[in-house]
């Protein structure tokens, strides 16, 4: 108990000067900027690593993924500067930076990006709605004739628990409801889409950017409202039901290189380059 | 004249030796202390789940082991969903995921090992042994990701195209890739002892006039019993710990059933698929330590007690012989 303690101390110790060390905002200091969270936003973080590295030489940017939880947790534990997320991060861990480090957690909107629901390509399955997915993914709904398909058993693929697609779609899709004991969870969204495209009677989720070779289903709010397909306008809109926003967390304001970068990602270049990874610019306010 | 050249040899002959002794003596040390301190981590991990009442609350050995209700007001069920409002951490299905996939995998890859061994040692003809058996001990070169990925994207496709299977990814599948991994152990620890045979017992056999496949059966492998154990032993203790193969070909769903064809989750692939998440310190973080140390003590034990079989039925061999 009391190494440990020490040890939250040793990180914070390192921690600290990278939060108030660059304070200088000079934009040409050696130190690396770190990166850290969502699957989902590693290829577009490093792309806009990548190019931000080529415009302003003498910068570093290093970028990992390994999910948003994970993400969360290293700036909890003081192990990045920027936490990259594809959920909200929960009161309960803003509290815990907020404790351990002195500082509130700064939540900067940085992309946009639906979740869209595959089944094979070889289903009569159009569209659902939002409580059939909740039925299905809870568990109450078995077999496709129940939804308007075919007379078999649903076959239920899922992202693992550390991942940021899970956390959004158990908050957003299943209202905080456990997921069944039956689904299967495979580790990555092309998994999950390689698997649904094996599997004629299966059902999986993901970010709309992988979905390729698969067939993504029109979503409805409820029964009566509309069927709409994941696209750029329906996301920016806020038609489409399971759009989401993606994440930069810092702890405190950002200042230094770390701002000089998270200015540029916001402005043109920056969501520009999110279009062409597949994700969708934030509307110009 | 020639005197005093030797004793210089021989000063540093025993100061070479002395090293060469230290070096390996310490190795040897090194192996010994990195376990101890690699369980000693683990254990200490694992420890709060027994000690501190502030986890408790949230996971102890009854929340472990016993079944608690999914919601409040729910009948009671063994779970296991560590992200969620109410996290539920019955490690029974994960427990019963993995024995189930491991005995698959042994039930696979004990019989074909073990005849593959006693074919290439008693039967095949010598060429065909020189090529034989490094083929099977290069499959234990294939890394076991590589195996893992060819489960999911070949093996799971085809086995549910001839079975049926509602579920693509099962223990099944799961436990078909994890013998590939398993057979090359088996096979290698069990032809050495077969070849470890003395010719004699052979060559009397063959001189009672017993056939070569009454040699085998009743002669040789009887003889090399203890050494196949060992192989059988080691071939388990590889399987239960195995990690990427069953994290890609099982479907990782944690379902508390004993049908073969449902999807399981494993110790291994729990504990690889949400240790990056965790925050360090809290209940789910020292719950995947438990998981860790049960792991380690479950193949400790299984190991205990086949050295302890091997050297009883070695004992009984050579009393009998």
């Amino acid at each position: 108990m009391k190494a440990r303690g020490l040890a939250m101390f040793g990180a914070l110790i390192v921690a600290l000067p990278s939060i108030s060390g660059c304070g200088g905002g000079s934009g040409t200091g050696t130190r690396a900027v770190t990166i850290k969270g969502s699957d989902t936003m590693v290829i577009l973080g490093q792309r806009w690593a990548e190019t931000y590295m080529t415009e302003h030489p003498g910068a570093r940017i290093q970028v990992t993924g390994g999910g948003s939880g994970t993400g969360i947790a290293a700036l909890i534990n003081g192990g990045t500067d920027i936490c990259e997320a594809s959920r909200p991060m929960k009161d309960k861990e803003k509290e815990q930076v907020r404790s351990r480090h002195g500082k509130d957690v700064k939540e900067i909107p940085v992309a946009l990006d639906g979740v869209a629901v595959y089944v094979n390509a070889s289903s009569p399955i159009q569209s659902l709605s939002e409580p059939q997915i909740k039925g299905i993914y809870t568990g109450k709904i078995t077999n496709w004739r129940d939804v308007g398909g075919r007379d078999e058993r649903i076959v239920v693929y899922s992202r693992e628990n550390n991942s940021g697609t899970y956390v959004f779609f158990k908050e957003h899709v299943l209202g905080n409801e456990d997921f069944a004991r039956e689904i299967q969870t495979l580790p990555g969204t092309a998994a999950v889409a390689n698997a649904v495209s094996k599997d004629p009677a299966s059902i999986g989720y993901g970010g709309i950017a992988y979905a390729t070779g698969i067939r993504a289903i029109a979503v409805k709010r409820d029964e009566a409202s509309g069927a709409v397909h994941p696209s750029l306008q329906t996301v920016q809109s806020g038609q489409y039901p399971l759009s989401r926003s993606l994440f930069f967390y810092t702890i405190g304001d950002p200042d230094g290189e770390v701002k000089t970068f998270i200015d540029w990602v916001l402005g043109p270049e920056g969501q520009k380059i999110c279009e062409a990874v597949g994700y969708y610019p934030l509307i110009r306010k | 004249m020639t005197v005093i050249p030797v004793p210089k040899a021989n000063f540093t002959g025993a100061l070479g030796d002395r090293l060469a002794s230290v070096l390996i003596k310490g190795s040897a040390f090194l192996a010994i202390l990195s376990l101890i301190l690699i369980f000693v981590f683990i254990g200490k991990e694992a420890l709060p789940i027994l000690t501190s009442p502030e986890i408790q609350k949230e996971a102890s050995l009854s929340t472990l082991f016993l079944p608690r209700p999914a919601k409040p007001g729910a009948r009671t069920e063994y779970t296991w969903q560590p992200v969620s409002e109410l996290p539920k951490y019955s490690i029974l299905p994960l427990f019963v995921g993995t024995l189930k996939v491991t005995i698959i995998a042994v039930l696979f890859a004990i019989p074909l090992a073990v005849a593959a061994a006693l074919y290439t040692s008693e039967f095949a003809h010598p060429w065909v042994r020189e090529v034989v058996k490094p083929a099977i001990e290069l499959l234990a070169g294939i890394p076991s990701v590589v195996i893992g990925f060819f489960c999911l994207m070949v093996l799971a496709g085809w086995l549910q195209g001839v079975f049926g299977w509602t579920y693509r990814l099962n223990a099944v599948t799961a436990g078909i890739g994890l013998s590939l991994a398993v057979i090359p152990i088996v096979y290698t620890v069990a032809e050495d002892a077969f070849s470890s045979v003395p010719q004699a017992f052979r060559e009397g056999s063959l001189a009672m006039g017993a056939s070569s496949w009454q040699t085998a059966w009743r002669v040789v492998l009887p003889a090399a019993m203890p050494g196949v154990l060992a192989a059988c032993v080691l071939g388990f203790g590889r399987a239960i710990g195995e990690t990427m193969i069953v994290l890609m070909a099982s479907g990782n769903a944690a379902v508390l059933s004993l049908s073969p064809t449902d999807s399981i989750r494993t110790f291994s692939a729990t504990i690889a698929a949400e240790l990056g998440e965790v925050v360090v310190g809290s209940a789910h973080y020292h719950v995947l330590f438990f998981l860790g140390a049960s792991l380690f003590i479950l193949t400790f034990v299984l190991n205990l007690f086949g050295h302890w079989w091997v050297g009883r039925l070695q004992k009984k061999l050579q009393g009998a012989s």
